[in-house]
């Protein structure tokens, strides 16, 4: 049996919010202190896909990605990553995962030699296969070399990206997940990580999802965008797909700009409910 | 076999990073060091006040064996505090592995690193006191010092799961519960100085046994089969706290899945 690399099928996380007053028991109860990150959402990727998340910020997208990195448990739904649930199959399911978060997640005083080998003793990759495939990932990203043996807080936001690049990268993980990778990067460091990005999908044959803020880089990377916005996906389709049901409510050349607001913004929300239904089902949501 | 030795190599990742980051923090580390003599020695001055050695040696044995056990049980609970204030508490509980071996890394780690800092803490000991340890039974005194570490581990895997589940108030809590055992257990004095309501609390403290026996080792050169019923409760204790711990620390785990605390600080 062939399994889609990763589906999601009605995902809903709740989180109690912070802050309240009150005791635990009474703010578990209250059900207005309840915050819906994920409502909902159902998707599936293919195995070698590029598929992207955009969405502003508190939308829902790195919800998702830490629901889908076995990190959190879903209220509702069902997600699988080749054909193993997440909650169930965890262990497998972090075999066949590696994710890049906005913020590198590094042991900032160590190296990233150390914090490399780290990596490698807990993916069980001998380290010195694992210290060629580094130095193969780096030198693509252009680090350079000498630099491995530094304190990672003594490295530019940029380089310690690429080594959190390199970190998922050399465990050959089938599903990458990107959580905004190049957010505060430099152009060009962004453009090596982009670059690099679809080297890893067509070298590595490695399924992606990436997450951004970015329309133009998720246009140019991602075979299918899912819109994001308060939890929900408001629209899922190709570039071109979404640009096209944008411009029919529009009638005019839209940029992948244009398109996000177009189906976040006041304009779309203004056409209430029956809009968001339309819209979705326009736009292939499941 | 191979998936126990992956998990064996993986476990050994974590005693290497940390004592990557022991070479990285050595300014924190001599500072710890440090404080740790001069406190030892300290409280050595204070029975030498007395001009009784038995009393120095009572006292420094105390001392010595307190650092032992707290850096045991601070390095395991406060492992989750550390990786969530890093930032890479998510990278970690991602990875491939069972929670048994992070744990057990964890440990394995905290043990040896704590019969180090505690021979270097003992050599400054010797070189400022002239103690005699003629009578005493090395050999019991290791025994204890192991079985005594696996109830230490257990508690302090217990203590682990509260950092997990209240990143704010957790690390604190941890404090709350090594303080407990410092008073209860007769680390500085006898037992039967507590007040009587107290003293049921020393006969659940692994440390009270540890304490007592080790004692009896280095001052009294007691042999392995004259601590019987003491050193077989303290086996029971590390062999039930253990797999104790890490059940809780599980719970633990799932109700931070479930609520959302398993991220980093900020």
């Amino acid at each position: 049996m062939i399994h889609k690399a990763l589906q999601c099928r009605g995902v809903t996380k709740t989180f109690i919010v912070d802050g309240e007053e009150g005791g635990i028991i009474k703010r578990i109860r209250n059900r207005k202190n309840r915050f819906r990150a994920v409502d909902d959402i159902s998707f599936t990727v293919e195995a070698g896909e590029i598929f992207g998340i955009i969405g502003p910020n508190g939308s829902g997208k790195s919800t998702l990605i830490r629901l889908i990195s076995t990190l959190l448990l879903p209220n509702e739904g069902y997600i699988s990553v080749f054909g193993n649930d997440v909650v169930k199959d965890s262990r497998k399911v972090r075999r066949l995962i590696n994710r890049v978060t906005v913020e590198a997640s590094f042991f900032k005083k160590l190296s990233a030699l150390e914090n490399l080998t780290y990596a490698a003793r807990l993916y069980d990759v001998p380290i010195k296969e694992a210290r060629e495939k580094i130095e193969h990932i780096l030198g693509r990203l252009q680090f350079p070399n000498k630099k491995l043996k530094e304190p990672l807080e003594n490295l530019s936001r940029g380089m310690q990206q690429k080594v959190a690049i390199a970190r998922a990268l050399f465990t050959r993980p089938t599903l990458l997940l990107l959580d905004e990778p190049t957010t505060g990067l430099d152009p060009r460091s962004k453009r090596e990580v982009q670059a690099f990005v679809r080297e890893a999908q067509s070298e590595f044959g490695a399924t992606i999802l990436f997450t951004t803020h970015d329309m133009e880089e998720a246009e140019s990377i991602c075979g299918r965008i899912a819109i994001i916005k308060d939890g929900r996906f408001v629209a899922l389709d190709t570039a071109e797909g979404l640009k096209r049901l944008a411009g029919n409510r529009s009638g005019k050349k839209l940029t992948m700009d244009d398109v996000f607001f177009i189906l976040t913004g006041e304009e779309w929300e203004g056409n209430g409910d029956k809009g968001e239904s339309e819209v979705m089902e326009n736009a292939g949501v499941d | 076999m191979p998936a126990l030795i992956r998990e064996i190599r993986a476990s050994y990742g974590f005693v290497e990073r940390n004592f990557n980051l022991v070479k990285r923090y050595m300014g924190w580390e001599v500072v710890f060091l440090f404080y740790n003599v001069v406190n030892t020695l300290t409280i050595g001055l204070i029975g030498y006040a007395t001009g009784d050695m038995e009393l120095v040696l009572f006292l420094v044995i105390g001392a010595l064996m307190w650092a032992f056990l707290g850096v045991l049980f601070h390095e395991v609970s406060e492992s989750i505090a550390w990786e969530r204030w890093e930032g890479t508490i998510e990278f970690t509980f991602m990875a491939p592995i069972r929670r048994i071996t992070m744990l057990l890394g964890t440990c394995l780690y905290a043990v040896i690193y704590g019969v180090l800092r505690t021979i270097v803490v003992l050599l400054f000991v010797l070189l400022f006191f002239d103690l005699g340890f003629e009578n005493a039974n090395f050999l019991s005194a290791v025994v204890i010092l192991v079985v005594s570490s696996l109830s230490f581990i257990g508690l302090g895997l217990m203590a682990a799961v509260l950092p997990l589940i209240s990143p704010e108030r957790g690390p604190q809590a941890t404090h709350i519960i090594q303080a407990l055992i410092l008073l209860v257990s007769g680390v500085y004095y006898p037992i039967s100085v507590l007040p009587v309501w107290l003293q049921p609390l020393s006969y659940i403290s692994p440390a009270t046994y540890t304490l007592r026996m080790m004692r009896s080792a280095m001052l009294d050169g007691a042999s392995l089969n004259t601590m019987g019923w003491d050193l077989l409760g303290l086996t029971i204790c590390g062999i039930a706290l253990i797999p104790i711990g890490a059940w809780i620390f599980n719970l633990g785990e799932l109700y931070a899945k479930k609520v959302g605390k398993l991220k980093r600080s900020g």
